[in-house]
C-alpha cells in the first residue's frame, strides 16, 4: 500500500487524436487528490483535447487514463458520467430554460428508466443550486441571468452530478473580471469541500492565485507541472508563449504575477 | 421551484390538445362533402341506428378515415419533434427534408415494379424514409450547412424535387402505376380501409417507442454534443436511434395516406409554444397534437370546394406553407 493516496487521474503514455492527426502525445500525469489543477499553455497546445480525453469524450488511441486506478477505457458513458462531471464550452440552453431546468440535467446519469426521479435527485438539485448561490433565481429563465451567474448555473448542473470530480474547459471565458472571481470563489469553495476540479485556464495570474497545481502544455506534450510558486518562472512562459516578462508576487496572496510581457527582452534584465 | 417534469403548463397543454382532439374528431366524423349526413345521423349510427347510407358513409367511410388520421397525425407529430431536435433546426421536418418524398419514390418505384398499393409492403416506405433521412441529415452536417436553418431546407427541397421527378417519369411512364397512385402521391386518408392499413401500425407503434425513448438523452443533446457527453449520452447512437424512429414513423404514415407535408413543422412548433422547447414534453405534445392537425386539415379538404374533395396534402400544404415563410420571416429562428 502507498502512503500516498492514489491521484483522482493519472495518465500513462496517453495519446489523443483525431484519425491521422495527433494532438496529445505519449502524456503522462497525474491529478492530485481535492486540489484545483489549472492546465495552461498557447492556443492550439491540446489543453482542451485533454480535458475532454480525461472525461472519456476522445478515446485513447494508445496508453491509458486511470480514475481512481481503473482504467476508463472499461467504463460505459455513463458509468464515467457518475464520477467525473465535464463542464465542456459548447453549452447551450435552449430558449426559455431556466435553471433549475438546466440542473436537473445534472441528475441524467443517475436517473433512466428503471431509476426514476426521487427525493433524492431534488436534494442534489437543491443542493447544487444552493451552492452556487442562485437559490433565489432557479426559477428564473438563464437568459435573464448575468453572464456569472449563468455559468454559475451550468457549474451548479455539473455540481448535481454528484461526482468527486469536476472537470472544467475555461469556466470564465467571455466573463468580466467581476463575474470571474465570482466563478474563481465558487471553484475555490467546491476544493476546500473536497472537490477535485481540472480546469483549463487561458489567464496565467488567476490560474496561479486559484490553483494548487499547473500542467503547463505546449504542443501535446507538458513542459511543467508542480506548484505555481515552484513551476512558473519567465522561462517556463517563454517557453510556453514566446514571450519575456518579469514575475513579481500578488501582494495579497504571494502567487506570481506576470508583468512587462513583450516579445524582446530589451529593458527586462535586472 | 418547480419539483417533477409535470408541471403546470405540461397539464394545460395535455389537457387542451386532448380537448382539441375529441372535437376535431367529432367535426370529422359529422361532416362531409355534402350535407346530408350530418351529426344527427352520426348520433344515431354510433348507437346502432340510422338508415343504411348513414351507416355505409359513417362506419366504412368516415371512422376509417379518422383513426388512419389519428395514426398518421400521432408519426409525423413525433417525427418532426424528432427531426427538429436533433437537427437543432425548427425548419427540419420530413416534408421539406425529403423524407416523406422518399419514401414515396420508394412506393412509386416498387409499384411500377408490380407491386399494389392495396398490398403495399410498409418496408418499402420505410427504407425509401431511412434513405431520405439520412441523405438529408448528411448534407445537413457538411461543412457550413449545418449553422442554417434555411440551408438544410434548401437541401431538403432540392431533394424531394428531384426524387418527385423521378417519380413523375414513372408515373408518366406506365399508365397502371399512375391510376393506382394518382390521389395517394398527393397524400390523402380517403378511400382507405382499415385492413389495408393494418400492416403499418405495429410499425408505426415501433417508431413511437423509440422516439419516446430518445427524447431523454435528445433533451441533453440540446444543451451541446459534449454537454451530452458528459452526461454520459451517446450522441452518435442517439442520432442513429432518430433517423431509425423517423423512418419507421413517415414510412408507415406514408403507406397509410401518401407523403403529407407541414404536419411535422406546424405541429411541433405548436407544440413548443404551449410547453416550451423541452423535446420531453414537446414531443408528448406533438404526439397530441398531430392528429388534431391531419383531421382538421381532412375536414377542411371536405368541405373548400363541395362537393367535391380537395386531396389533405393541398390543404396541409396551403395551411403550412404560409406558416413556414412566417418563421423565415421571423427575425429570429428559435434556438433548439
Amino acid at each position: 500500500m502507498s502512503v500516498f493516496p492514489p491521484a483522482a487521474l493519472q495518465t500513462q503514455n496517453l495519446v489523443l487524436g483525431y484519425q491521422r492527426t495527433t494532438i496529445i502525445d505519449q502524456l503522462n500525469t497525474e491529478i492530485p487528490h481535492g486540489q484545483v489543477t489549472a492546465i495552461i499553455g498557447p492556443n492550439g497546445c491540446g489543453k482542451s483535447t485533454l480535458l475532454a480525453g480525461l472525461a472519456k469524450l476522445h478515446p485513447a488511441k494508445q496508453g491509458q487514463i486511470l480514475l481512481d486506478g481503473r482504467d476508463i477505457a472499461r467504463l460505459s458513458p455513463r458509468e464515467m458520467a457518475q464520477s467525473l462531471a465535464l463542464l465542456p464550452q459548447d453549452g447551450v440552453a435552449p430558449d426559455g430554460m431556466t435553471v433549475a431546468d438546466l440542473v436537473r440535467f445534472g441528475r441524467h446519469p443517475h436517473t433512466g428508466l428503471l431509476r426514476q426521479w426521487s427525493k433524492d435527485d431534488q436534494q442534489a438539485v437543491v443542493e447544487a443550486i444552493a451552492t452556487a448561490d442562485l437559490s433565489s433565481m432557479a426559477d428564473r429563465p438563464l437568459t435573464t441571468l448575468s453572464g456569472g451567474q449563468r455559468q454559475r448555473a451550468w457549474i451548479a448542473m455539473a455540481l448535481a452530478q454528484a461526482t468527486p470530480l469536476l472537470l472544467l474547459d475555461e469556466p470564465t471565458a467571455a466573463l468580466d473580471l467581476g463575474h470571474q472571481i465570482e466563478v474563481f470563489e465558487l471553484i475555490r469553495q467546491l476544493a476546500s469541500e473536497g472537490k477535485t476540479v481540472v480546469m483549463v485556464v487561458h489567464d496565467l495570474a488567476s490560474a496561479c492565485r486559484y490553483a494548487d497545481h499547473l500542467i503547463a502544455m505546449r504542443t501535446g506534450t507538458i513542459i511543467a507541472a508542480g506548484a505555481p510558486k515552484t513551476i512558473v518562472t519567465p522561462e517556463l512562459i517563454h517557453q510556453l508563449y514566446g514571450v519575456h516578462c518579469r514575475l513579481i508576487p500578488d501582494p495579497v496572496s504571494g502567487t506570481p504575477i506576470i508583468v512587462g510581457v513583450q516579445r524582446s527582452i530589451e529593458k527586462l534584465e535586472e | 421551484m418547480a419539483t417533477t417534469f409535470l408541471s403546470r403548463r405540461m397539464l394545460i397543454g395535455v389537457l387542451a390538445a386532448l380537448g382539441l382532439l375529441a372535437i376535431v374528431v367529432l367535426l370529422s366524423l359529422g361532416v362531409g362533402s355534402d350535407n346530408t349526413i350530418g351529426f344527427a345521423q352520426v348520433l344515431a349510427v354510433l348507437q346502432g341506428a340510422g338508415d343504411d347510407q348513414s351507416r355505409m358513409t359513417v362506419l366504412d367511410l368516415r371512422v376509417p378515415r379518422t383513426i388512419i388520421g389519428c395514426f398518421v397525425g400521432v408519426a409525423l407529430g413525433a417525427a418532426g419533434a424528432l427531426l427538429q431536435s436533433a437537427a437543432r433546426n425548427p425548419l427540419a421536418e420530413p416534408g421539406l427534408l425529403g423524407v416523406s418524398a422518399g419514401s414515396a419514390t420508394a412506393v412509386v418505384i416498387s409499384i411500377a415494379l408490380g407491386a399494389s398499393l392495396d398490398n403495399l409492403q410498409v418496408w418499402i416506405a420505410i427504407v425509401g424514409a431511412l434513405l431520405g433521412c439520412s441523405v438529408a441529415l448528411g448534407v445537413a452536417r457538411m461543412s457550413g450547412l449545418g449553422d442554417d436553418p434555411i440551408r438544410l431546407v434548401l437541401a431538403g427541397a432540392a431533394l424531394s424535387s428531384m426524387l418527385a421527378a423521378v417519380s413523375s417519369v414513372i408515373l408518366l411512364t406506365d399508365q397502371r402505376t399512375a391510376d393506382e397512385v394518382r390521389f395517394w402521391t398527393i397524400g390523402a386518408i380517403a378511400g382507405r380501409n382499415l385492413s389495408s392499413i393494418q400492416p403499418a401500425i405495429p410499425v408505426l407503434l415501433l417508431g413511437l417507442a423509440v422516439a419516446l425513448l430518445l427524447a431523454r438523452p435528445l433533451a441533453a443533446l440540446a444543451l451541446g454534443e459534449k454537454v451530452a457527453s458528459g452526461l454520459g449520452q451517446r450522441p452518435k447512437l442517439v442520432r442513429t436511434g432518430v433517423m431509425i424512429s423517423v423512418a419507421l414513423l413517415v414510412g408507415s404514415a406514408t403507406a397509410m395516406a401518401g407523403p403529407i407535408g407541414f404536419v411535422g413543422l406546424v405541429v411541433p412548433i405548436a407544440a413548443r409554444a404551449i410547453v416550451g422547447p423541452d423535446i420531453r414534453r414537446a414531443l408528448i405534445v406533438a404526439v397530441l397534437l398531430g392528429p388534431s392537425f391531419v383531421l382538421l386539415a381532412d375536414v377542411l379538404s371536405r368541405i373548400v370546394a363541395r362537393p367535391t374533395e380537395t386531396p389533405l396534402g393541398v390543404i396541409s400544404a396551403l395551411i403550412g406553407a404560409p406558416i413556414l415563410v412566417l418563421i423565415v420571416r421571423s427575425q429570429r429562428l428559435p434556438a433548439l
